[in-house]
């Protein structure tokens, strides 16, 4: 029997935009267990929040992540609409759903671009970004940033989306299309991602049901859970739209599932943006007070259901706020995806949830050296790099050809 | 079966077991339970009617403390609220964890933000805190202030 080794991942570690510490327990080059541990993020959101007014409580929610910087904003507000029976003007809904989807697409390019980076494939990594760009660029242009927009508010958004600006909103999303077919193709024909990513990291539909995973982890596996047709808000039940739903639960049905619902983002800001034309009327109801009482709002966040509670004793402030983001679910997952898998797959198939840890950990506020040590920097991105070489030569193709010619 | 009839079978089924039960709107349902039927109608909510476990949130009331389990009905566009009031004094409760595996981090966060203990919990340990955090301090009680309390203990 190969003697068990434990591979620390993390809490600082190349492979990881956020610090997270994962404990691979290994046989040889088998997977056979995984810890982890979280903490290194943790900023004491929730407490602050009982310290804020509800309008400044959004604000503070915006900031819980930086990639999924408006989800949150939006359950905020929801949960605070559902605690005080606020009226939310038609207007506002389709601009939450705009922003929302824009949000999804560079939220997912993302993504895309770090799994061809943990895979060994630059170019897409590199042509991915380019036309996240692109949809930051209208971020700007309609909220003035290319993140945290500060768009919504309790019973509405903060600011309009003028209709002189539709033309280079719809502009840009017909420019994203031929890009994203393109990765599409690139992906899904592949030969070496397929050798890479089938297979690989298999979740359950069970499992997903018992773990309570979200967003495409679970859509991946056949769940078919989205809170934006399960839980209609915003505008989802005024547009046609479909839920992406892959049934092999591996890495390559992930991957799957987030490219193809870009398209339905897309789909989505079409059908907003021609609404918003005739839509006219205030885009917000301006609340005076939220009145005592429990109130529950949940978003579909790129990575899965956002959730907010937040209690009112009729003060300006919340008596409690609970937030819970898609990664708290979804990380949990990983213990069983990688049991039994080699350790040059594990980097992939813990990227594949797209944890996000920033949202995962709200409230620890203090960093504390605890003087552990990472043995394994670069070696396990080395490890899977070596893997996708040694495929490439032994299928012959030379992976994901991205010539855009631009 | 129609929005309707699962929320009276969910109604009906915890009829025994309910203190309250409050009907905010056609979307959220609210029913406080007693804490030791707390595994019970979990068990229910989530293996008989399949709902989703969405969270637990924790909350420090002037009068105890509560925890409320939000449970979703991704069919029937609704959320159950089953919630239940602990003891100031000696917070405690039987872990829903071995019923239902997604509830074991937030019953650990719970538990070392909090400080409510869960029985039967498989693998308490912190969650979030870091490791040198000093034993019986909970953040998230009303009675601890932010800044100052927390002091690094010296080598």
């Amino acid at each position: 029997m190969a003697k068990k080794t434990i591979i620390p991942i993390g809490p600082y570690h190349p492979l990881q935009e956020e610090p997270e510490f994962f404990k691979l327990h290994v046989e040889g080059e088998k997977v056979v267990g995984l810890d982890i541990e979280l903490g290194y993020n943790h900023r004491g959101i929730e407490k602050l929040s009982e310290s804020k007014t509800f309008e400044q409580t959004v604000f503070l929610v915006e900031r819980i992540c930086g990639i999924c910087s408006t989800s949150h904003p939006i359950a905020c507000v929801q949960a605070i609409e559902d605690a005080g029976d606020i009226e939310v003007p038609e207007r506002a809904l389709y601009i939450r759903s705009v922003i929302g989807e824009l949000e999804r697409i560079h939220s997912h390019l993302l993504w895309l671009g770090l799994a061809g980076h943990f895979l060994g494939f630059n170019t897409v990594w590199m042509w991915v970004w380019r036309y996240r760009e692109d949809v930051l660029d209208i971020m700007e242009l309609i909220t003035g940033n290319r993140n945290h927009y500060a768009m919504m508010k309790p019973g509405g958004v903060h600011r309009d989306i003028k209709n002189e600006d539709i033309p280079t909103i719809k502009k840009m999303c017909d420019g994203l299309k031929k890009p994203l077919a393109l990765f599409r193709d690139a992906v899904i024909d592949d030969p070496v991602i397929h050798a890479r990513l089938k297979g690989v990291g298999v979740l359950s539909r069970q499992q997903i049901i018992d773990y309570g995973a979200l967003g495409p982890t679970a859509r991946a596996s056949g769940v078919a859970i989205d809170v934006r047709r399960d839980h209609p808000h915003a505008a989802y039940d005024r547009i046609d739209w479909d839920v992406i739903i892959t049934q092999n639960g591996d890495v390559f049905d992930k991957t799957v599932v987030r490219i193809l619902e870009m398209f339905e983002s897309v789909k989505i800001i079409y059908q907003c943006i021609e609404k918003l034309k005739t839509v006219t009327g205030p885009y917000n109801s301006n609340p005076k007070e939220i009145k005592p009482g429990d109130g529950i709002g949940h978003y579909e966040a790129p990575r899965g259901e956002v959730i907010h509670y937040i209690r009112s004793d009729g003060t300006n402030r919340p008596a409690r706020h609970k937030v819970r983001a898609p990664s708290f679910m979804n990380i949990v997952t990983d213990r069983e995806a990688v049991l039994g898998e080699s350790v040059a797959d594990a980097s992939i198939i813990l990227a594949a949830v797209d944890p996000c840890y920033c949202c995962t950990e709200r409230m620890a506020a203090v960093d504390s050296r605890t003087g552990r040590q990472v043995l394994t920097s670069a070696e396990l991105l080395r490890l899977s790099r070596e893997k996708t070489e040694k495929l490439k030569k032994e299928i012959g193709a030379p992976g994901p050809q991205l010539d855009l010619g631009a | 079966m129609t929005r309707e009839e699962v929320l009276a079978k969910i109604e009906q089924s915890l009829s025994d077991k309910t203190v309250e039960i409050f009907k905010k709107s056609d979307r959220r349902t609210y029913i406080e339970v007693k804490p030791e039927d707390i595994p019970e109608a979990s068990r229910f909510i989530f293996r008989d009617i399949g709902a989703r476990f969405q969270i637990a949130s924790g909350i420090d009331t002037p009068t105890g403390f509560e925890i409320l389990y939000h449970w979703a009905l991704d069919a029937y566009n609704h959320i159950v609220t089953i919630k239940t009031k602990l003891d100031k004094e000696k917070p405690e409760i039987d872990s829903i964890a071995p019923v239902c595996v997604a509830a074991e981090w937030i019953e650990r966060e719970m538990w070392e933000l909090l400080g409510i203990t869960f029985r039967n919990h498989p693998d308490m340990r912190r969650l979030l805190l870091i490791d040198d955090w000093p034993e019986g301090v909970y953040p998230l009680r009303r009675d601890y202030s932010t800044g100052g309390e927390y002091k690094k203990e010296k080598e």
